[in-house]
């Protein structure tokens, strides 16, 4: 019995630092990489400063819209435009979900090789290297020979590596890993043995910091690129070039602004910005910290940033 | 049943006309029937768009009257979700207060001595102190492994799934004894549920549930069910007349009846329902973590994107852990029976409740002064990240080029080819030869059915990618018949190697594929040959665990008369023991087939293009129409293998004589 009296005091207090904001916690989703945990606990960890009551639900990348949709969950704070996009704007197009802004942070993606395979491709990283075909056949394997293997992110990432790959006449075949954790799989196998390899790699994450390699260098981005054939060396064809660097959106349920105006600024407000953000995955995953504790020390180093935040 | 007379060589002869018009149609026939080869696109039937509206619908505008479905359903989420707080706030959190953003503990959940203690009880309890000493380890280890705070989180929804999935199987299994009308409409509904992948009706539930763990029990519960529904039909039919009549002359009431003496007479048999209950709630563990349930299978998932594979199995070893645990708890609960209640006061009537209750009282108190009674010491605890790593390094390596060049035999001399006749064969003939064959085995309706099932998948635009489903799952079925039977009959005599089999083939089974998955994948990289493993690992489970149940089954009576008639040890095999075993040998290939078909979500994640990868694309698309008409091809592909599979048993066991015909 002597719970009441606490709970109603921690009430009441929490109440008059809100200022008549709802006292349910906000709840934000944790996905499975690290980037995506270490931003969720220091977007939490600012709304807590600013006295609010914060939960971490673990949810699937894709199945949170459904969450989001119905205001079970409120802040998913890393779509990447080059991975969700369509099941952001089927959500957006509902009217439960909104937009919050971008993270600062930038999606790159592109095909990458390991610093080993340069000896047999001397080109590289320049893209018509590969059109040579004695170094698509050095990253060959039985199935694909004498084409050079590429292995392409999962068949839902989309990515137009097929159609890249016919404008661009390279001798390569695309192979679809189901799934990011197969591909990455597939790279430290590789590199274990110094193998050939050529694959998709994305960033912010932690293996161009672990492997030692290169973003092939396809001619750059432009949206003509991929509308307009004319565009680029293949005159009849679109996609003759690489892939657009994507921004990283903040996406929340549509009721946060009226419930939680305050949160609702702050989660506007957040922004880091890759080298950051790669140096915490960095101590993460390959120096063995924990998630809590990289994102302590930054809450530690930045007090004037994110107080800004939440400022008034 | 009339049909099935036709002697064995008419059965030859119509089977040779059949093949032989099948291979002229497939030879010659794509000039004069073309729509036999590529079903016309103008001739679908477009059920994604027809489902994707109902479920809509359902999720949008449905209504009871003046109640929306969806608010129906959000109060079933509501109800469940009580417990399931209770639960967790016991075992893994405690009792906390908000407290202007931290939230603070106010009481700690119990101390991990204290459900150690408890479970240890609950063992000594059913089954003695070999149960005990069981169910300690299991939990030590892990705690000892580090994986208390999860592991306490999904047994906390595994608390929660597991006797709702048995009241809710025990009500629909009566109820389909009680009106024959029922079961003949549930048992399609119930078929579906446990072949359907989950991920084609995620969406729907998390809209209709609410996203968090409530939607991941209610989709546990979807496929953890239907065994306990089928087993408590099952058993209330075969209980003898003998049961009914003794409750009628002692003026039992209906409802007495059932409650009092026939559910309690078939207390052994719905033990095995539950103990599935259990088995298939555990297998959900990592999609349910997937859909805000947390726990273990979030654990394997995080760490597998790190491609650390001992924190991944560390993990996965923790839900083998958790249930074999449970499994054998309820197993023994079963045995035990009942027994007179103990006299004497409360105390002395409860001895076991009352040492657990003081058990808690203990570890509360100690818990405030030391500690490492609450919670389990972090430096106590191990690790095995470096060694995992180091040995599927030094494994790939070491043998990578042996491995790839078994492989790409493999790969080039027996999947593509079969690939390539499956994926080549023209639907009609197909169809047409799936309903002779339902004809000749189980007559005209079986018939119908078989065509009618095959033919939807065609006419939904499916057939290809159902094809390399066929082609997939078949060449597993058939490579894990090749290791299980034999590897089944090796263990089936010896008492020694069988326990060491069960064992092993325990954990395959609550393993969670995910864990050996990756290391495959480093192995043999991603695509079909990968995809294979990972389903005959899984699948081979069903096929050792039914050979030796078949061949433990023979009569000893009928050895003997062969050993006196002098027949040799090879003669006994192949004469007698595999004949008379065949029934639950076919049965274990019809849950082969059901496994492998199972891991298809599975292995689209891994790259392979059937319509395991449909329906992950359609989830990551947000279009449940996709998704829902992929599973049920899926679904359609299980029913057709299943119900052939059961009537040539059927027609086996008559000609064996051990079934009137």
């Amino acid at each position: 019995m002597r719970l009441v009296p606490i709970s109603l005091a921690a009430m009441l207090a929490a109440s008059a630092t809100l200022a008549q904001e709802s006292t349910d916690p906000i709840k934000l989703t944790l996905h499975d990489w690290t980037g995506q945990l270490i931003t969720t606990q220091i977007m939490g960890e600012v709304l807590k400063k600013a006295g609010y009551n914060v939960e971490y639900v673990q949810a699937d990348y894709l199945a949170q819209f459904a969450g989001l949709e119905t205001g079970d969950l409120h802040v998913a704070m890393e779509i990447w435009e080059t991975t969700g996009r369509e099941a952001m704007d089927a959500a957006t197009a509902t009217g439960n979900v909104e937009v919050l802004g971008p993270t600062g942070m930038q999606a790159k993606e592109e095909w990458w090789y390991p610093s080993y395979m340069k000896e047999k491709c001397p080109g590289l990283p320049n893209w018509e290297a590969l059109k040579d075909p004695a170094c698509a056949e050095a990253f060959s394997t039985a199935e694909t020979a004498p084409k050079g293997r590429y292995l392409g992110g999962p068949v839902t990432w989309g990515g137009f590596d097929e159609e890249r790959i016919e404008a661009l006449d390279l001798p390569f075949e695309v192979i679809h890993a189901g799934t990011d954790a197969a591909l990455f799989a597939e790279l430290e196998s590789a590199y274990q043995r110094q193998a050939p390899v050529l694959l998709w790699i994305y960033a912010p994450h932690w293996a161009p910091a672990k492997y030692e390699g290169e973003w092939v260098e396809f001619p750059t981005y432009t949206p003509e690129c991929y509308t307009d054939p004319a565009w680029g060396s293949n005159p009849d064809m679109a996609y003759d070039c690489g892939k657009p660097f994507g921004e990283i959106w903040k996406v929340g349920w549509s009721g946060l602004k009226d419930k939680w105006p305050g949160a609702y600024k702050a989660v506007g407000a957040f922004t880091v910005d890759n080298a950051e953000m790669g140096a915490m995955i960095t101590e993460v995953d390959l120096n063995g910290k924990t998630v809590e504790a990289v994102v302590a020390d930054w809450m530690a180093a930045n007090e004037p940033r994110w107080s800004a935040w939440i400022a008034k | 049943m009339t049909v099935r007379t036709g002697k064995p060589f008419g059965g030859w002869l119509i089977w040779t006309l059949a093949l032989a018009i099948a291979a002229a149609v497939w030879l010659w026939g794509e000039a004069l029937v073309p729509f036999a080869f590529d079903y016309p696109k103008g001739w679908r039937i477009p059920a994604a768009r027809w489902i994707g509206s109902f479920v809509n619908w359902l999720v949008k505008d449905a209504a009871v009257g003046p109640v929306a479905f969806s608010d129906l359903t959000r109060f079933v989420a509501a109800v469940i979700d009580k417990p399931y707080q209770l639960a967790l706030a016991l075992l893994a959190d405690g009792w906390q207060v908000a407290e202007g953003g931290a939230a603070r503990q106010v009481v700690p959940p119990l101390a991990w001595l204290a459900v150690i203690g408890i479970v240890a009880l609950a063992g000594l309890w059913a089954g003695g102190p070999g149960l005990a000493a069981l169910m300690a380890a299991a939990f030590a280890f892990v705690a000892v492994f580090g994986q208390w705070h999860s592991a306490m989180v999904t047994l906390a929804s595994i608390l929660v799934a597991v006797p709702v999935g048995v009241a809710g199987g025990l009500m629909l299994g009566v109820l389909s004894w009680r009106h024959p009308w029922f079961e003949s409409l549930l048992r399609p509904l119930l078929d579906l549920m446990q072949t359907m992948p989950v991920f084609a009706y995620l969406v729907p539930i998390l809209i209709l549930f609410g996203f968090g763990p409530t939607a991941a029990v209610v989709a546990t519960l979807i496929y953890a069910m239907p065994p306990m529904t089928r087993v408590t039909t099952l058993s209330l039919q075969r209980l003898p007349g003998e049961t009914h009549d003794l409750a009628r002359m002692v003026g039992c009431t209906p409802r007495q009846t059932l409650w009092r003496v026939l559910v309690p007479s078939a207390r052994e048999p719905l033990m095995v329902g539950v103990n599935q209950v259990i088995m298939l709630s555990l297998n959900m563990v990592i999609i349910a973590s997937m859909i805000g349930a947390g726990g273990l299978g979030f654990d394997v998932l995080t760490a597998l994107r790190r491609l650390d594979f001992g924190a991944g199995l560390e993990a996965g070893l923790a839900i083998v852990a958790l249930a074999i645990a449970l499994d054998r708890l309820s197993q023994a609960v079963a045995r035990r029976g009942y027994r007179a209640p103990l006299p004497g006061g409360i105390v002395a009537r409860h001895p076991y409740l009352t040492a657990a209750l003081a058990l808690i009282l203990l570890c509360f108190v100690l818990g405030l002064a030391l500690p490492a009674v609450q919670g389990y010491p972090e430096a106590a605890q191990l690790s095995t990240s470096a060694f995992w790593a180091a040995a599927v390094e030094w494994i790939n390596v070491t043998f990578f080029d042996t491995l790839e060049a078994v492989k790409n035999t493999i790969l080039l001399w027996i999947l593509v080819p079969v690939k390539r006749f499956l994926v080549g064969m023209p639907w009609a003939v197909a169809v047409a030869l799936l309903g002779l064959a339902g004809w000749r085995l189980g007559g005209w309706r079986l018939a119908v059915l078989v065509a009618g099932l095959s033919f939807l998948i065609a006419a939904t635009g499916q057939w290809e990618k159902a094809m390399i489903t066929v082609y997939l799952c078949g060449i597993s079925t058939l490579i894990a018949l090749a290791i299980g039977i034999p590897l089944g009959i090796a263990v089936a005599g010896r008492e020694r190697a069988w326990m060491v089999t069960r064992t092993v083939i325990d954990t395959l089974q609550t393993l969670p594929s995910f864990v050996y998955l990756m290391p495959v994948v480093m192995l043999f990289r991603v695509g079909d040959f990968t995809a294979m493993i990972a389903v005959v690992a899984y699948a081979v489970v069903a096929v050792i665990r039914y050979t030796v149940l078949g061949l433990q089954g023979v009569d000893p009576r009928l050895i003997e008369a062969g050993r006196a008639m002098g027949c040799t040890d090879w003669q006994l095999l192949t004469r007698i023991r595999l004949r008379l075993a065949l029934p639950e040998i076919l049965l274990g290939l019809n849950q082969t087939i059901m496994f492998a078909l199972s891991m298809l979500v599975i292995t689209a994640l891994v790259g392979t293009r059937d319509l395991g990868q449909d329906v992950y694309i359609a989830l990551t698309k947000a279009n449940p129409g996709n998704g829902l008409v992929a599973g049920l091809a899926i679904a359609f592909i299980a029913i057709i293998a299943d119900r052939l599979l059961a009537a040539a048993a059927r027609a086996q066991r008559q000609r064996l004589g051990l079934e009137a015909a």
